[in-house]
């Protein structure tokens, strides 16, 4: 039975951490925000990026000398998983969530014989991912300094992965992130970025191209890949925030819980020690 | 008075200008092109330049690193990876510009057009004189 004091203590430090978690859920609240405005300042570019792209997939895509980048090498033997995560925790299960999926993928990679790769981005997923399959890692690109997600880290990300590609270390590239929905729902998804997989795009104008078909394609591939990264990115910044800021709004409410628990159990033990005193006062009165 | 067209320019990050212009002068790959209204539909990628849209209050001057423009008889949006108003340029804005490309250009499998990016930079930066 904990004493009056231990139990004030507790409430105490229990009122202490409600402050801290609320103070989080704020900031995390303002973070979503501004991570939304910015997925949506970049939505535009990414959607004209992926139609014209698209377009120009559908009509190039199928002849012989369509771009590796698009048709593939001919080869799925090394896959490159590229997990996105976050670089703080305290976002209920915003990394598990990543980090399942990807585990699942690659179990199921390695059981097909293929050949797995891991880039991660973000510490979270890397320590999560360094016990099981350590073996697998090669490379992480570290955001922790990055105080606000710029297109210029999407691209120096990008061009890492283009450049493994090119060199002929991996064969497909997938990115794993967790896809916005509400500040409650995010979706982990897997995007599949090498070789490019577009929905078939409804015909659009016919244009004039300058130069060739081709040449364009081959243009704006790495530059889609960027794009799509990007994305990637800024979805999983503010499914990030979001993730955090419904963490902290039941870590808060958690708090708040336990405070009137202990308040009452404080109250009664408090009772319970002055109905004792009485008791003794009126025995011993009553003994003489 | 000409007709105007809708100018967009967007960035991957925001959109920069969205505005109805008479004519839009762009840096395309194959040479500079003027767009008015009622171009035929064209879709052009484009070097490293200085795009200038003219529209109701003036000309509208912006350096772009590349990317691409698609061109509708009513429309033109350009898609561009980098773009800076011209007024707010500076020196080391383009050192960085110049030096992004030259990382670029030593990855990327066409050296050719990579290195030309290059090029029309730094010829870019002499003719600002910096």
């Amino acid at each position: 039975m904990p004493s009056l004091k231990d139990l004030k203590n507790r409430i105490a430090t229990v009122k202490n951490t409600r402050k801290i978690t609320k103070a989080m859920q704020m900031v995390a609240a303002a973070k979503l925000r501004r991570a939304q405005d910015a997925a949506v300042a970049a939505r535009p570019y990414a959607e004209r990026m992926t139609a014209v792209v698209a377009g120009l997939a559908a009509s190039v895509g199928k002849s012989d000398g369509a771009p590796k980048l698009l048709a593939g090498n001919g080869s799925d033997k090394v896959q490159l998983v590229v997990v996105m995560t976050s670089e703080r925790g305290l976002c209920g299960g915003f990394n598990s969530t990543i980090v399942r999926l990807a585990r699942a993928r690659v179990l199921e990679l390695v059981a097909a014989g293929k050949t797995v790769k891991i880039l991660t981005v973000g510490k979270k997923g890397r320590d999560q991912l360094k016990r099981d399959y350590g073996q697998y890692f090669v490379g992480h690109i570290d955001l922790t300094e990055v105080k606000r997600i710029g297109y210029v880290n999407a691209r120096d990300i990008a061009r890492d992965i283009l450049a493994r590609y090119e060199h002929g270390e991996c064969d497909v590239v997938t990115l794993f992130y967790n896809r916005f929905q509400s500040v409650i729902s995010q979706i982990p998804t897997a995007l599949q970025v090498i070789p490019a997989k577009f929905e078939a795009a409804a015909a659009s104008a016919v244009y004039d191209y300058e130069p060739d078909e081709g040449a364009i394609l081959a243009d704006l591939l790495p530059r889609a890949v960027a794009t799509q990264v990007f994305t990637a990115l800024l979805e999983n910044g503010a499914s990030e925030q979001g993730a955090r800021m419904s963490a902290m709004d039941n870590a808060t409410r958690n708090a708040g819980d336990m405070i009137n628990k202990l308040t009452i159990k404080y109250n009664r033990s408090r009772q319970a020690a002055i109905t004792k005193e009485l008791i003794e006062i009126i025995s011993g009165a009553e003994a003489l | 008075m000409a007709g105007t067209l809708q100018f967009d320019l967007v960035s991957p990050e925001r959109r920069l200008a969205s505005l109805a212009a008479t004519e839009v002068l762009i840096p395309g790959a194959e040479g500079d092109m003027g767009v008015m209204e009622g171009h035929a539909p064209v879709i052009t990628t484009l070097r490293p330049g200085v795009l200038r849209a003219t529209g109701a209050e003036g000309v509208k001057s912006y350096v772009v690193s590349g990317g691409f423009a698609e061109i509708t008889g009513t429309s033109i949006s350009v898609l561009a990876e980098q773009a800076v108003p011209l007024e707010e340029m500076t020196p080391a804005l383009m050192d960085a510009m110049v030096a992004d490309a030259t990382l670029a250009a030593a990855v990327n499998p066409d050296k050719d057009s990579a290195d030309k990016a290059v090029a029309d930079l730094l010829a870019m930066r002499a003719a600002a004189g910096h």
